[in-house]
């Protein structure tokens, strides 16, 4: 990376021993970012800046929380009631991990329209699919922390998971709880852990970016930068776009934190937790509901679980399944209905995950399951081979193949040469 | 490390051969590997079960007070225990069955030791929440036993699973009768 000379002088004395300014210049200022990029690429910020406020959030929340099965539910209610602005703390917390999945969840569904995870970003898209466990993970220990009736009967539905694994699988589920049920030693490590986790994932998310700025953006037309006249300098192009695209988000968030903080949330939890009583219907957090509906279509302990973590291995050998050479959906006719249908499958398992495991939905919960995985390991292998995608155009200065257009933008027209 | 790069080195053996050098990384290797697991074996196994939580007392009940056709539940281990005084009926219904053609089969038997006293964890054996069937008027299931509404599993008047994903039977856990009327858990 070259220096670039600064003119405060203070900047310059220190950035010829520690590059710091350097390197944010050449990666967020000048960093080349390709110039067609649409709203969709907004959410990738957002995932970021939503992990910065759980972080700020969390550590505010950890100083009034207290870990212990005695203690945990009330120390939570006194923050609502008595903590100032603890109910506006918690509510951000609380909301802040249900935006935080939405906007995920729209971030890969983005790469998988648009094939991002297709070479060279495979190993971006590894990534992300770890930080996605990672996020689980700590969003599931999280809710544990109140200790309501959601959180414990969560807490062992979801670890009782584990005992399915054959042989070492009751001892492993000993292990994660330090006792023989879910009890004050797990709440503790639980909090140990949620606290770490978080920590982890902006170590991943450090990753993520190194692989991302390696190539750079994909873009909708899903072909690669030719040079100059493709893209724009990432400041103030994109970060202006981000911090409009910041504003929207916060709108939607502040309403949902102001308006209806518990919407997204489960009423039982504002019962404190009974090891000898399981509510009625135990649902886990929206986001999980898809792969609990997977994970209740198989009707054998093992095979249902294996199910459950299958659905997101498939993930990570996503860009080996799908060979088509054609990265954005927009040029592959098929493909494009099939990621509909997928995207429908989702939203129709999340909404099976939240009805009891009975009559009708028991049959529809196994037919979207099937349908998930038969998309993954049937039609995206099988779609690489027969499917002709439409006519790609030459460079993103030139959407249209038979000339020059109207997008080669006043920027990059004077340059505009392959 | 060493091979053919290193034959300029005066302690290197020749080509294909193992030097001094090579058995002193191994070596540091080797020590190394074995002082990292020695100290994450203590990290991994501080998660297991403490001295004081696995010398959780016992507990001793008196079922003399438990008229036929009740149930009580009890806490022990941090998990519930089901203590059922079986009616008549119940206890034909559960010595009646096949057990051969059960998914865990088991003589009912073989999990009482006075057949009108069934003492079983009330956890289910699925995913492990507590079944419905203690309280009168609960929903009992299809075979007159206990009813997991969190996915489906039907136990019947023995603890034994007979509809639902759950793999095995209601545990029954290690008790003895002190006298005809007091049982001591665990
Ligand atoms: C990936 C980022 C994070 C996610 C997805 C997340 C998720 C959650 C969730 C779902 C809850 C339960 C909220 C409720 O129902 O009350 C929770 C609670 C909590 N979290 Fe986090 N969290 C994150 C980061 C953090 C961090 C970094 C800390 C501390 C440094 C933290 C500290 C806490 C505390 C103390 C509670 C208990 C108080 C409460 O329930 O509101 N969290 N978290
Ligand atoms: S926990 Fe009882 S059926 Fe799943």
């Amino acid at each position: 990376m070259s220096e670039k000379q600064f003119s405060n002088p203070a900047v310059r004395w220190i950035d010829h021993r520690l590059p710091i300014f350097s390197f944010l210049n050449h990666e967020a200022n000048e960093y080349p970012t390709p110039k067609n990029l649409n709203y969709f690429w907004n959410f990738g910020s957002l995932a970021g800046i939503s992990l910065v406020v759980m972080i700020i959030t969390g550590i505010a929340l950890s100083m009034s929380y207290t870990a212990h099965v005695d203690y945990a539910f009330e120390s939570v209610e006194r923050i609502m009631r008595d903590v100032n602005h603890g109910w506006l703390l918690r509510y951000i917390h609380m909301n802040g991990a249900s935006f935080f999945f939405i906007v995920v969840f729209i971030h890969i569904f983005r790469g998988l329209y648009y094939g991002s995870y297709k070479a060279p970003r495979e190993l971006l898209w590894i990534l992300g699919v770890v930080i996605l466990l990672l996020m689980m993970a700590t969003a599931f220990m999280g809710y544990v922390l109140p200790w309501g009736q959601m959180s414990f009967w969560g807490a062992t539905v979801i670890t009782n998971l584990f005992s399915a694994i054959p042989g070492v699988g009751e001892a492993i589920v000993t292990w994660l709880w330090g006792g023989f049920s879910v009890d004050n030693p797990t709440l503790n490590r639980f909090f140990s852990l949620h606290f770490l986790l978080p920590f982890v994932i902006v170590g991943v998310v450090v990753l993520h970016l190194v692989a991302l700025h390696r190539f750079g953006s994909n873009n909708p037309l899903g072909i690669d930068t030719k040079g100059p006249q493709d893209t724009l300098p990432f400041h103030p192009y994109y970060t202006i776009k981000d911090f409009f695209g910041l504003s929207v988000f916060l709108t939607f968030f502040a309403a949902a934190v102001f308006f209806f903080p518990n919407f997204m949330g489960h009423p039982d939890n504002y019962i404190p937790a009974n090891a000898l009583q399981t509510p009625a219907h135990i649902v886990p957090e929206w986001y999980f509901l898809p792969f609990y509906a997977i994970l209740r279509a198989v009707p054998d302990k093992l095979g249902g679980v294996l199910a459950m973590f299958g659905a997101i291995a498939v993930l990570f050998i996503l860009p080996w399944l799908d060979r088509s050479p054609v990265r954005s959906g927009r040029f592959r006719p098929i493909f494009k209905i099939f990621f509909w249908l997928l995207l429908a499958d989702c939203v129709l398992l999340g909404y099976i995950g939240a009805m009891p495991a009975e009559g009708l939905y028991v049959l529809v919960g196994r037919l979207a399951t099937v349908w998930y995985f038969v998309h993954f390991l049937v039609i995206l292998p099988v779609l690489s081979v027969i499917e002709t995608p439409r006519p790609l155009p030459q460079s993103i200065s030139k959407p249209i193949f038979t000339g020059g257009g109207a997008m080669a933008g006043a920027a990059a027209a004077p340059k505009e040469k392959v | 490390m060493a091979k053919s790069k290193s034959t300029t080195n005066a302690t290197s053996a020749p080509e294909g051969q193992k030097s001094r050098r090579d058995f002193i990384v191994v070596a540091s290797y080797a020590m190394g590997a074995v002082g990292a697991g020695a100290f994450a074996w203590p990290l991994v196994d501080q998660m297991n079960p403490a001295a004081d939580t696995l010398a959780l007392a016992s507990i001793e009940v008196d079922v003399s007070k438990i008229s036929e056709g009740q149930s009580i539940t009890l806490k022990w281990r941090g998990k519930p225990i089901f203590i059922r005084h079986r009616t008549k009926s119940e206890i034909a219904e559960a010595a009646e069955v096949a057990t051969a053609d059960l998914r865990d089969p088991e003589d009912d038997g073989l999990r009482v030791q006075k057949p009108e006293y069934l003492v079983v964890l009330g956890v289910c054996t699925h995913l492990g929440c507590v079944p419905l069937g203690q309280k009168v008027g609960e929903v009992r299931g299809e075979y007159d036993g206990w009813f997991c509404p969190c996915h489906g599993s039907h136990y019947d008047s023995s603890g034994r699973i007979r509809k639902g994903p759950a793999p095995t039977n209601l545990e029954v856990p290690p008790y003895t009768f002190l006298s005809d009327q007091v049982i001591r858990i665990g």
